[in-house]
């Protein structure tokens, strides 16, 4: 009853009380691949370090640290925990979703900007294949790059919302939020808005 | 299960003080509409207008220049959109002139306001302020001509305490014939507020930032200014806000402002030790740390703390589960990942003002409960800085 005051589920205070495989400043974690995702000025900034078997491509071990709200710290400590185990392809397709999930809900407006911990998590295993000859793996391509560091806004978001009917930047940034925190990928934004507009939209 | 509470968050909200309480309940049942000419009527009426009297004598205004309104929100936007009434009814001179002046640190109800005078043509000029949260006057008077028609600077911030010379600003405005309004709501009951000493024409208050119910405010207007309503369709408040009378919330605010004159003077010299105590723990235990506001004109219940490294809702969070209440400006907790806007605007960065976090003591406080806060405070910022990736072996690698 108590929890239901509280401001998310139980299993995000549980975890928030108790994150678990934080990467402590007096441990020493041989790690094989990392991955930093976010922005500090912005608010949130996660990084992921994983073990990896060679063997069979699995995660061995996984530890990470995080600057940012309750949400981002329990949303990386159950993925932590979800990871180990899971096979570098299996890992590498997380979503969000499935992290919201194991946490038994987050709300809306939080899920956005906090839950980091997926693409950490494939910033990591993409560290990993790059470090071990396996670069054909590396799916994270031009598109999927994050323009928007804030509000996590990839070029594919942006060509999506040209798709949609947005002509401008102002709209642009009603329908996305791109660029309204610490602002500085506005000039990059706009010429990748620009660069889909003349793509589809010019005679 | 009921863990005991640590409020410090009283420039958020109040507990209601216990006799103002016991006399709203006294007077629950004073139904009578005020505006009604039998008995019922006439004693709701008596009621609010010792209210008034009450208000009035604790600012040094009359009775009749004090308007009740529904928060110190709606203060603020009656004196604020009156300037871009262009109704042919009024006529006010004041309402022709199409400019305004106000601060980069005003309360959002300010802020958003002056956003819409602006989309309604309105120049609207934001006083930028220094690394304390002190305008700039030189600035203020190289804008200031003779198409501004109102100024408002809110004289104590609700975030970081800091506390404006408003009698100098207003000396300024009269100078080019503006009109002058301060957003008191933060320090009436705090500090010594004179209308007449400080020279405005319009000054707003609250009653639940000064240990009375919510949902009543009051708006001092001089009888030497221009007015323009917000609120029409009555005769209410002499005509200048329309709607039946919130009765109780009007003799809880007067109750309120009566206990505040007795007890405003013990409070500050118990209040502002306790506050100084704080910030003296702080220094001692936690690196790495900024005061924000002004060191000395400074609300003496407010300390705004940064944290450098730490997450300002995380620290909030884990204080909470300690039983200790406080607030962040940075507004992920509300919902977007916007930093505070004012303590940006006193010059620091985005990582400061993503950790700070605001403790606004109150009347409730005691001396065991900052010992105790100072201890979870160690705890809980060294926690979070251990899985923070900017603060590494005591030391913050962010900048």
């Amino acid at each position: 009853m108590e929890n239901e005051n509280w401001l998310y589920s139980d299993r995000v205070k549980e975890h928030f009380i108790n994150p678990r495989n934080i990467l402590l400043d007096d441990q020493d974690f041989d790690y094989h691949a990392r991955g930093m995702v976010g922005n500090v000025m912005c608010g949130d900034q996660m990084v992921m370090y994983i073990k990896v078997d060679p063997e069979n491509l699995t995660i061995t071990d996984c530890k990470w640290k995080t600057y940012g709200c309750a949400s981002a710290i329990a949303s990386t400590s159950v993925l932590s925990e979800m990871v180990k185990g899971m096979t570098l392809e299996k890992a590498y397709t997380l979503t969000p979703k499935d992290i919201v999930r194991e946490l038994g809900g987050l709300p809306d407006r939080k899920i956005h900007c906090s839950v980091l911990g997926d693409k950490a998590l494939r910033a990591a295993i993409d560290d990993y294949y790059l470090k071990h000859g396996m670069s054909d793996k590396v799916k994270t391509d031009q598109k999927n790059k994050i323009i928007c560091e804030c509000q996590q806004i990839t070029e594919e978001d942006i060509e999506e919302a040209v798709l949609e009917g947005v002509r401008n930047f102002k709209q642009l940034q009603e329908k996305t939020k791109i660029s309204t925190g610490c602002g500085k990928c506005e000039s990059e934004a706009k010429e990748i808005l620009k660069k889909y507009i003349t793509k589809y939209f010019s005679d | 299960m009921n863990k005991r509470i640590i409020y410090l968050d009283n420039n958020a909200t109040t507990p209601i003080h216990p006799e103002v309480a016991e006399f709203m309940i006294d007077n629950i049942d004073e139904y009578g509409n005020p505006s009604s000419l039998h008995t019922l009527g006439r004693r709701a009426r008596t009621l609010i207008e010792h209210s008034r009297q009450q208000v009035a004598l604790f600012i040094n205004a009359r009775p009749e220049e004090i308007i009740f309104v529904g928060s110190g929100s709606e203060g603020n936007n009656t004196v604020l959109q009156s300037i871009a009434c262009s109704s042919l009814r009024c006529g006010f001179d004041h309402c022709n002139k199409r400019k305004i002046i106000t601060t980069s640190i005003e309360h959002p109800c300010i802020v958003e306001t002056s956003k819409c005078l602006k989309d309604k043509g309105i120049e609207v000029i934001y006083l930028p302020v220094d690394q304390h949260g002190k305008i700039d006057l030189n600035y203020l008077e190289d804008n200031l001509d003779e198409k501004v028609g109102l100024v408002s600077v809110m004289m104590a911030n609700n975030e970081i305490g800091t506390i404006q010379d408003i009698q100098k600003i207003s000396e300024l405005v009269h100078h080019k014939n503006a009109l002058m309004h301060t957003d008191a709501v933060q320090a009436v009951g705090k500090i010594p507020v004179d209308v007449h000493k400080l020279g405005v024409d319009f000054l707003t208050l609250s009653g639940h930032k000064i240990y009375g119910p919510k949902g009543i405010g009051a708006l001092y207007v001089s009888s030497q200014a221009h007015y323009c309503p917000l609120i029409r369709g009555g005769h209410q408040e002499r005509n200048r806000r329309a709607g039946t009378e919130n009765t109780l919330g009007i003799i809880g605010l007067g109750k309120a402002i009566e206990k505040r004159s007795e007890e405003m003077e013990s409070d500050f010299n118990r209040i502002s030790k306790l506050r100084n105590r704080l910030k003296q723990g702080i220094e001692e235990n936690i690196a790495d740390v900024h005061f924000n506001g002004h060191p000395e004109d400074c609300l003496y219940n407010t300390l705004n703390v940064s944290f450098k490294g730490a997450e300002g809702e995380s620290i909030l969070l884990y204080l909470d589960l300690e039983g200790i209440e406080v607030s962040t400006g940075s507004a992920c907790s509300s919902g977007s990942l916007e930093p505070s806007y004012v303590i940006l605007a006193t010059g620091l960065d985005e990582l400061w003002a993503h950790s700070s976090i605001r403790f606004s003591l109150g009347r409730e406080n005691t001396e065991q409960d900052i010992i105790f806060v100072i201890d979870c405070l160690k705890e809980v910022v060294s926690k979070v800085r251990s899985m923070s990736t900017i603060y590494h072996k005591g030391k913050c690698n962010g900048k």
